[in-house]
């Protein structure tokens, strides 16, 4: 009986040798270990036949026969699927160095980019968002911001006239009578926005954009516009950047001043950028005209005001080093595609 | 505004390199633009010694031995006519820098560099110059005109540098004037400021001149605009010479850039640059009836102007006559047949302030422009015009080209502006500027700058000098105080005694935003355009006559006709771009724009248009379809939490076809479409185009609408696949809403499969809908969505005559 048991070890055995997947495998398994077909499942079947007094030693090389085969084959099995995944990772080998594939995300036009980023700066510091209209009239543009008719800092903007008394506005700052006519102090706005002058060539562009910002509150002094200043100039170009007042003229605020920071990429040593003088020309800004306070009926004696005004391209442009302004309006999928930020 | 050091140092001691002077104007509001040595370009240039001077045969060329003292003797050859053995001459070195010339010997043609040559066979070391050569002319220089060697004076010092001999050693300081500072717009205002920064005391010119008993019986001026001319003054000189006038002053001139003409011409020139007054010169012989008259011109009047042309005239125009005719157009230009001549022999001397308004005007009308016109525009003070007069007759016993007559008339029309009085707070000075600026330097910043200030307690009494007519309040004098006291002394503050505010962005800011985030997730680039565009553009889009996108405001002084309208789409703006990025070999992309149209109520304008946002989007390329742009309106729906329904459109640029209306609980916001074929050709579109523009206005009624939440169903959702056959005209949408109509149950339908093809009828085709049914109170019982699809299928037949497909 035991020499039949050892036949069908040794049958496993050999046919194992022939066996070259782990399909294989498993079919070779079923054909032995099967509970209804396989050769061993049917020696149990055998037990009937077996006198009473040897059943106890069958079953027990019957089992132990079992036990052996699960193992072995087991064992085999794990090896072909072993060697069967290595084979297939093998069979997938890539050549990393192919081209990735392309998931496009568009991205933000710079003038909104820097456009963002300065809204968050001041917004922090309590200023409100407005956005007045682009077609404006000569009272807003000008009268109004203490440039009347005849006044000389009209000739320092060409202005596109839309009728004798409607415009394009040149400068942002036409928002800020309208703000201040509708609302008493304290006032905080920044007002970004297109504005239009005739102007046509590499660094001027008929339409550009402008930032303005407005405080009026009590006792509103040039030292606030430093400091604030100051704290704006550190966000946007880095910590430790220096900002410089020089004097002015801007029909609108008195004293007016222009503000240079100090050269984000020499630090104030002098480069191309900066012109070999340390200092990047950035904003204009003063303290309010108490003319324009009292054209909307704000009391100078009791409220005085300090206004910025800031360009979006001029800034884009030195933060990307974009060197043509007329490519920010051409929309050129190769030059928006280099600016996501 | 140029400014040559040697004519500043006329009027103030300056005893800093010019370097320090561009930081001490800098500081105090006037910026250097540009700074630089007027032989900048010049260098290695010595005083020769022609020793030996020996003609080469054949040939117009000398070769020279040439003493440069220090640097050595060497031998040059020359070609110039006058080289002469014992002359001394400018020695460009080798490895000098002088201009290069044309052949003419006279027109300059860049920078060059000297170095070894050989001529002739003969080396030369060297170059022997002409005037021209180190960009010295005539008229800085005597003898540097001559088309040969320039000659240098037999006391010059062999090995010398040329440059101080020939004035090139002068600075040029171009500096920026603000338009609140007419006042130094001459050489004397920058003197005025420069004494002030360096604290030095200002020399006046002279202005002292002795009069003659002549004079003109019964002479008169007379003024009809006193509004256009508030002040106008005439002097008449006797005896007059004209001939040339003396090198400082021709030097002077050509430093500024002004050619010398003579005398008494280059006397009124010579004002307008040192007192920024323009003065004009009448031959008195020419002037009829024995008068002056500055009247408004008639309309269709002619005047010759001196250059020669003709003009014609309006009533906005100012012009000088005399008792018969025009003799000059005022503060313009001078008339021919008044002009100084070698032959005049009396002059009369104008000094005027006009209107700077009405000169900048009648400048631009007719397109006619001089040193004095752009002088006037930017506005003269009464106070330069008495001076200037003065000054004028000086310099005509100065030239000795003249005698000045005792007949003086001065029209003041009444609004003259004195020196006043100005009483302003100290405290209120120095609260403007946020620190406290010591009383002694309040007083020595105000003297320094002519104000003769005095303290009495807090009051700051100023003198304000007529010719600073922009100061008028407290404020006027903080900017003067902290110019000069340095901004340096500015510590920041942040705001100390203001009052809370919030800040931060409103909803529309805020979901425009938004909007372009969402957009630029699918793909899709932003773009900025301009505000107007081109008539053309509305051609473009095949926009009808009385299409309301015809009606768009018109910019009166546009750049060109292509920017002269303002938008009433933005799509014209987007196909251009479109366009322009294929002609760039960009094939395919997505842009998109967020901009205002301007909607006029009527025009021309009387009240504000309607102003509103729009947003167009733009995607072209063989991979992008209809259904891509839907799948970008639906996104927009999304991002607003919104839900957009599409109906069949047309638009004259779109394919007829292929063009839907997008509306929002039935209000119409939009449309989208594909471009149409024939456009496309016209711009030579290379791949298919998809355009959609939106009404943000309208849209923006919705913005801040917060998603709802809906629980998740507490019963078990089923779902059904129907395959239906339907004639081929049928829409998914009509389908879709006969479903919907005909069980509240369903939550969500899904096209998943469209087939046209040999297993269905000709006239139809099969699609495949994946339906969601979701119970509401209570689970389904075990027939219920069987009734559901039932009663579907047969309201479906009902309507379209759709059958299930078997």
């Amino acid at each position: 009986m035991n020499a039949n048991l050892e036949l069908i070890k040794q049958e496993i055995i050999a046919g194992a040798e022939e066996l070259n997947s782990s399909k294989e495998v498993y079919e070779f398994k079923k054909k032995f270990l099967d509970g209804k077909t396989g050769k061993i499942g049917l020696l149990m079947r055998e037990m009937k036949n077996i006198p009473p007094e040897q059943r106890a030693d069958y079953g027990k090389g019957v089992n132990e026969l079992k036990e052996w085969a699960l193992d072995f084959l087991g064992e085999l099995d794990a090896k072909m699927k072993e060697k069967e995944l290595q084979a297939r990772y093998e069979s997938e080998k890539l050549d990393i160095s192919l081209p990735a594939v392309e998931l496009e995300e568009g991205n933000l036009h710079p003038i909104t980019l820097v456009r963002n980023q300065l809204i968050d700066i001041f917004s922090g510091m309590g200023f409100e968002i407005f956005e007045g209209t682009e077609i404006e009239t000569d009272y807003y543009n000008f009268t109004a911001l203490n440039t009347p008719q005849d006044h000389p800092a009209r000739d320092m903007q060409d202005t596109f006239y839309l009728s004798p008394e409607f415009l394009l506005r040149t400068q942002t700052s036409a928002g800020q009578i309208h703000v201040m006519e509708k609302q008493k102090p304290p006032i905080k706005i920044l007002s970004p926005g297109k504005v239009f002058r005739s102007d046509d060539d590499a660094t001027h562009s008929p339409m550009f954009t402008q930032m303005e910002g407005l405080v009026v509150d009590k006792g509103i002094t040039l030292c606030d516009l430093q400091g604030m200043l100051d704290v704006f100039v550190q966000k946007i170009y880095g910590e430790g950047t220096k900002t410089r007042l020089r004097p002015s003229y801007f029909p609108f605020t008195e004293p007016s001043v222009e503000v240079d920071c100090s050269c984000f990429e020499c630090g104030g040593t002098g480069c191309k950028l900066c012109k070999g003088t340390g200092w990047i020309e950035i904003l204009g800004a003063g303290i309010v005209n108490n003319k324009v306070l009292e054209n909307c009926g704000i009391d100078s004696n009791e409220y005085s005001g300090l206004a910025f005004g800031i360009g979006i391209e001029r800034t884009a442009m030195l933060k990307y080093g974009i060197n043509n302004i007329k490519l920010l309006f051409e929309s050129d999928l190769r030059v928006l595609k280099q600016l996501n930020d | 505004m140029i400014t040559p050091l040697s004519w500043l140092k006329e009027y103030v001691d300056i005893d800093v390199t010019p370097q320090e002077l561009q930081d001490k104007l800098f500081s105090c509001g006037f910026e250097v633009e540009e700074l630089y040595e007027v032989g900048k370009d010049i260098s290695k240039v010595v005083v020769g010694h022609v020793l030996t001077c020996e003609a080469i045969p054949d040939t117009h060329l000398h070769v020279c031995q040439v003493d440069c003292g220090e640097h050595g003797t060497f031998q040059i050859c020359c070609g110039a006519d006058n080289v002469v053995a014992g002359g001394k001459f400018p020695v460009a070195l080798v490895g000098a820098t002088v201009y290069a010339t044309a052949k003419d010997h006279k027109t300059v043609e860049g920078v060059m560099t000297i170095g070894k040559g050989k001529l002739r066979g003969y080396e030369s070391h060297g170059m022997l110059c002409s005037g021209v050569e180190l960009g010295v002319s005539e008229n800085m220089y005597p003898g540097a005109g001559y088309n040969g060697l320039l000659v240098l004076p037999e006391d010059a010092e062999i090995g010398a540098d040329v440059k101080p001999i020939l004035g090139l050693d002068d600075w040029i300081f171009d500096i920026a004037i603000t338009a609140n500072r007419p006042d130094c717009q001459s050489i004397l205002g920058i003197a005025r400021e420069v004494a002030a920064v360096l604290e030095k005391e200002l020399k006046m010119p002279d202005l002292s001149y002795t009069e003659t008993d002549a004079t003109l019986e019964g002479f008169t001026v007379t003024v009809d605009c006193p509004d256009l001319c508030p002040r106008y003054s005439a002097h008449y000189v006797t005896d007059v010479r004209i001939g040339e006038s003396p090198l400082w002053m021709k030097r002077r001139l050509a430093l500024v850039g002004i050619d010398a003409i003579s005398n008494v011409v280059d006397i009124t020139n010579y004002i307008l640059k040192e007192l920024g007054q323009p003065m004009h010169a009448f031959d008195l012989a020419t002037l009829e009836g024995n008068a002056i008259n500055v009247r408004r011109a008639k309309d269709n009047e002619l005047i010759t102007t001196l250059d020669g042309q003709e003009l014609t005239l309006t009533n906005a125009n100012m012009v000088i006559c005399d008792g018969v005719k025009p003799v000059a157009l005022a503060g313009v230009m001078g008339g021919l047949n008044s002009e100084i001549r070698d032959t005049t022999s009396s002059v009369l001397f104008e000094s005027a302030k006009f209107a700077r308004d009405n000169i900048r005007r009648t400048s631009r009308a007719l397109g006619k422009r001089s040193d004095s016109s752009a002088r006037y525009e930017k506005g003269v003070d009464e106070y330069a015009t008495v001076m200037a007069m003065k000054r004028a007759l000086h310099l005509i016993e100065e030239l000795d080209c003249g005698k000045v007559s005792r007949m003086h008339v001065d029209v003041n029309t009444g609004n003259s502006v004195e020196p006043r009085e100005l009483k302003v707070s100290i405290e209120k000075v120095n609260n403007c500027l946020g620190i406290v600026v010591p009383n002694e330097e309040i007083l020595k910043i105000m003297k320094n700058l002519a104000f003769e200030p005095q303290i009495e307690g807090d009051s700051l009494i100023l003198q304000v000098p007529a010719f600073r007519e922009d100061v008028e309040t407290y404020q006027d004098i903080a900017e003067e105080v902290i110019r000069m006291y340095g901004y340096e002394h500015v510590i920041p503050a942040f705001m100390p005694s203001a009052q809370v505010t919030i800040g931060g962005q409103n909803l529309v800011q805020k979901s425009e935003l938004k909007l372009k985030k969402a957009l630029c997730s699918v793909g899709a680039y932003e773009c900025i355009h301009y505000s107007f565009f081109s008539p053309t553009d509305l051609d473009l889009l095949r926009m009808p006559e009385d299409a309301v996108e015809r009606k768009a405001i018109r910019i009166m002084n546009p750049i060109s006709e292509e920017l002269s309208l303002m938008r009433t789409t933005l799509a014209a703006s987007m196909i251009n771009a479109v366009v322009r990025n294929q002609k760039k070999g960009n094939l395919e992309g997505r842009l998109f724009e967020i901009g205002n149209v301007f909607m006029p109520y009527e025009l021309p304008l009387t009240q504000y248009p309607d102003e509103k946002a729009r947003l167009c989007v733009g995607i072209f390329g063989e991979k992008e379809s209809f259904y891509t742009m839907k799948g970008i309106a639906e996104k927009i729906a999304d991002c607003l939490h919104l839900k957009f329904t599409y109906e069949n459109s047309s638009k004259t640029f779109l394919h007829p076809y292929q063009t839907a209306r997008i509306l929002c609980e039935g209000i119409e916001i939009g449309y989208f479409g594909k471009l149409a074929y024939d456009i496309a050709d016209d711009q030579d579109l290379r791949t298919q185009t998809f355009i959609l523009e939106m009404d943000l206005k309208v849209v923006s009624q919705w913005y801040g609408k917060k998603p709802v939440f809906t629980p998740l169903p507490k019963f078990p959702e089923e779902e059904r696949d129907l395959a239906l056959v339907v004639s081929k005209e049928i829409t998914c949408g009509e389908i879709e809403n006969v479903m919907l109509e005909a069980c509240k149950y369903i939550t969500n339908i899904t096209l998943f499969d469209i087939y046209e093809g040999e297993q269905i009828a000709a006239d139809k085709k099969s699609m495949a809908f994946s339906v969601v049914f979701t119970p509401k109170d209570e689970a389904f019982g075990a027939d219920s969505v069987d009734g559901f699809v039932k009663k579907i299928l047969k309201q479906l037949n009902k309507a379209y005559g759709v059958e299930l497909r078997s």
